[in-house]
């Protein structure tokens, strides 16, 4: 686990002035919009502005998400082009449906890793499932590429496609939820949750991103920055996780300096997931600060 | 200095003449007006002000010259003074601010001689001492009685606080009240006595509502102003000054206003209160004397609705004159027992140095206010500001105009770091143990020029257009002539 994911945050790519501020708020992760935020007549200047933010703003080192239009569009090759040559860390698929739908992405983008002399395989994917269909072929989707890093769950189109909407307790979508993160953990990438896009209801928010942490989800896509600071400390470990995690590990690092196989901490048996859950929160807690 | 004597204004005594007059025209005929002398007018009416445009035309109608203006500040709405001035009618121009396209025809020449730009407690200051001489004094009051018992609250219009008039009303020789709202006697309780005024106009409409007061004020829901209001109030409960019993003033802005919003939140959980806060008024800081977290406030003038009700109705809610607000030679003005002030920058330089008077096109577009006087007077100030606008660097090399020495300026928050006045060890060794991102002024003036390039530098002419008085009376900047 080298990166949080905990939040990415959205910014439409046809306003210069987010682009050039969405640093400052500390998402994880910031995903540049070219497709549903973006009306027809502005697709190719977004894509012009994406690209030369991406080539010229300081991010730091936030990781850079970019978000394409479909390749049954006009524009995705296009998008996939430009953000290739800027030099984007990842290219995230709208409304993926099969295992094809990435590798006809994977082709282009690697066609112009060549052409821009960027390394073969540097241009990461993530996919966001957003369909019945695309929740059935989870796993199929998961392990399609080397390139993905993650999977995502785009509820809006999900839930209309189900015949249904999205309520507070969100039933409608734990089955999709439940089936997506089962996917990503089978293939070993990351699980990411849906927008909540009522930014008034802080509430509301605060209690689905417990949900979704309870769940297993990495994080959560955010659509203001004031959403960022709740998702952060509901993912910190609390200071009693820190500690018991400390505890295994040292109980862990004795055990082995003395030989010992299976050992216990205040009676309970520490096996190997116990161990990876605390290196897992002492990792969260170091990326916390 | 202890040999300046208060100025006074001329002793008249009441013959049991009525004050009240029939029309603008006698009033200036019977206050004097004549060529080349000195009027006065506040500015609590803001855009919605009616009456100093009224007053002009019938001055220029009866063929008078030279005259110089005296306001405590001037706002768009005042434009038509660009053609007195074209006339010959206004010589002279003594503002805190200028705006719109007044101030652009100001700014490119259009006035022979240069205005003089004060600071709200600096402008009392000079009226005191006697450099600004006011002749007649025209102000418009929302009500009062037939002897000169004024307030901020009327029928028609409200403002408020008077403090600005308050002054004008103590020290020009003659005292001309205008006003829509001509109530039974005593008006009380009343802003300006009756001992001060000489005449009374009844208008059929003096203001603009909604020029005057807005509406609720409505917090940003601007990301960038949020986190930068949010880390000035965190600057603000790390430093000790932060305890029971503290005091404030926040600016009008958007991220100032937010800072009180959150600063609130800090005094609910930390569980203290503010002796006083300071300033002018608007309904974020009206709400927290409401809630019982401040006992005072004192006001000079009024932004909105909710604080002009609070103004009328909580006992605690006092109006205070400009003078007692923030003149520098006085026995402590109330400014200078402020803890905190936090106030906003059109530009501000590695030395400190704040602007809030002209724009990057070198145009005056501001006002004075009483920026040099809080950061001059309070314990700590911290200004708010984006790193830039548009494309537009806030952080930059040299301010265009000096408003507020960097002297007085102890912290600088902006979106991308806080930078703390060398001068301020104190609060530096302070900050740095929190997790606040602290960083140089040079680091912020250097990321500002990173991101938005280095502009061509403005045009100026050598003509000097307006003189700009520190509070104390010394000129502290000059604005030359605009080639734009």
């Amino acid at each position: 686990m080298s990166r949080l994911r905990r939040t990415m945050l959205y910014v439409p790519g046809s306003k210069p002035g987010m682009l050039a501020d969405v640093a400052i708020y500390g998402a994880d992760a910031i995903m540049f919009d070219l497709e549903d935020a973006i009306s027809l007549k502005e697709k190719d200047t977004a894509r012009m502005l994406v690209y030369n933010a991406v080539k010229t703003v300081d991010y730091s080192n936030t990781e850079l998400v970019c978000r394409i239009n479909g390749l049954d569009s006009p524009y995705g090759e296009r998008d996939i082009e430009a953000m290739v040559a800027a030099g984007i860390h990842v290219i995230r698929l709208p409304k993926t449906e099969t295992a094809q739908d990435l590798h006809d992405v994977e082709a282009l983008i690697e066609k112009y890793e060549k052409k821009y002399n960027r390394e073969i395989g540097s241009v990461r994917m993530m996919a966001a499932i957003e369909s019945a269909l695309g929740i059935i072929n989870a796993y199929e989707i998961a392990t399609a590429s080397k390139r993905l890093i993650g999977i995502a769950i785009g509820a809006e189109d999900y839930v209309t496609n189900l015949k249904t909407k999205r309520s507070p307790s969100g039933v409608e979508i734990l089955y999709a939820r439940s089936q997506l993160l089962n996917a990503a953990r089978a293939a070993g990438i990351a699980a990411l949750d849906t927008v909540f896009s009522d930014i008034n209801d802080m509430e509301g928010f605060e209690n689905e991103v417990r949900l979704i942490k309870q769940l297993g989800f990495d994080g959560k896509s955010v659509i203001n920055p004031k959403q960022i600071p709740v998702v952060h400390a509901i993912y910190k470990p609390t200071d009693a996780e820190v500690a018991h995690a400390k505890a295994v590990v040292a109980a862990i690092e004795e055990a082995e300096a003395k030989g010992y196989g299976v050992i216990s901490l205040k009676g309970k048996m520490v096996d190997k997931p116990i161990v990876e859950r605390a290196e897992r929160i002492l990792e969260l807690s170091r990326l916390s600060e | 200095m202890n040999e300046l004597k208060r100025h006074g204004k001329a002793i008249k005594v009441y013959k049991g003449e009525d004050k009240v007059l029939s029309s603008l025209e006698e009033a200036i005929d019977k206050a004097g007006v004549k060529d080349g002398m000195t009027i006065s007018f506040h500015h609590h009416f803001r855009e919605g002000d009616y009456t100093l445009n009224m007053v002009m035309e019938a001055i220029a109608k009866k063929g008078i010259k030279d005259i110089k203006i005296a306001s405590s500040s001037l706002g768009k709405i005042h434009e038509p003074l660009i053609e007195h001035i074209k006339k010959g009618v206004v010589t002279e121009i003594n503002t805190s601010g200028l705006r719109g396209k007044l101030a652009e025809f100001i700014s490119k020449g259009g006035l022979e001689k240069p205005i003089t730009i004060r600071s709200h407690g600096g402008r009392a200051r000079a009226i005191e001492a006697g450099e600004i001489k006011i002749d007649v004094a025209f102000l418009a009051v929302p009500s009062t009685d037939a002897m000169g018992n004024a307030s901020g609250i009327g029928a028609n219009t409200k403002c408020g606080s008077l403090g600005y008039a308050i002054v004008d009303a103590r020290y020009a020789d003659t005292v001309v009240l205008l006003t829509d709202d001509l109530k039974p006697y005593p008006n009380m309780p009343a802003s300006i006595r009756q001992q001060e005024v000489d005449y009374i106009v009844k208008l059929d409409k003096i203001g603009d509502p909604e020029g005057i007061s807005a509406d609720a004020t409505r917090f940003t829901k601007n990301p960038k102003e949020l986190k930068i209001a949010e880390n000035a109030a965190k600057v603000i409960r790390a430093l000790p000054y932060f305890k029971d019993q503290f005091s404030f003033q926040t600016g009008s802005g958007g991220a100032s206003l937010a800072v009180t919003r959150f600063l609130k939140d800090f005094m609910k959980e930390d569980g203290i209160k503010a002796s006083f806060i300071l300033g002018g008024i608007s309904q974020p800081i009206a709400e927290i004397l409401e809630e019982g977290l401040t006992d005072h406030l004192f006001d000079t003038q009024t932004f909105d609705a909710y604080a002009i009700e609070s103004f009328r109705k909580n006992p605690n809610h006092h109006e205070i004159s400009v003078s007692e607000y923030a003149n520098p030679w006085s026995m402590g003005s109330i400014a200078s027992q402020l803890d905190y002030v936090i106030l906003s920058a059109l530009e501000i330089d590695r030395d400190f140095n704040v602007n809030v008077m002209t724009g990057s096109d070198g145009i005056i577009m501001g006002a004075s206010g009483g920026h040099s006087d809080t950061a001059a007077s309070a314990k700590v100030t911290v200004i708010v500001a984006p790193l830039y606008r548009g494309r537009i660097a806030t952080v930059v090399d040299k301010v265009t105009s000096v408003i507020t020495p960097g002297k007085d300026v102890d912290v600088l928050v902006t979106e991308r770091g806080i930078a703390v006045n060398p001068a301020r060890k104190d609060i530096l060794a302070i900050l740095e143990k929190t997790n606040l991102p602290v960083v140089s002024i040079d680091a912020l003036a250097d990321a500002a020029l990173k991101i938005v390039g280095k502009p061509d530098p403005i045009e100026f002419t050598d003509r000097v257009v307006a003189n700009i008085e520190y509070r104390d009376g010394s000129i502290i900047d000059v604005i030359h002539q605009s080639k734009a």
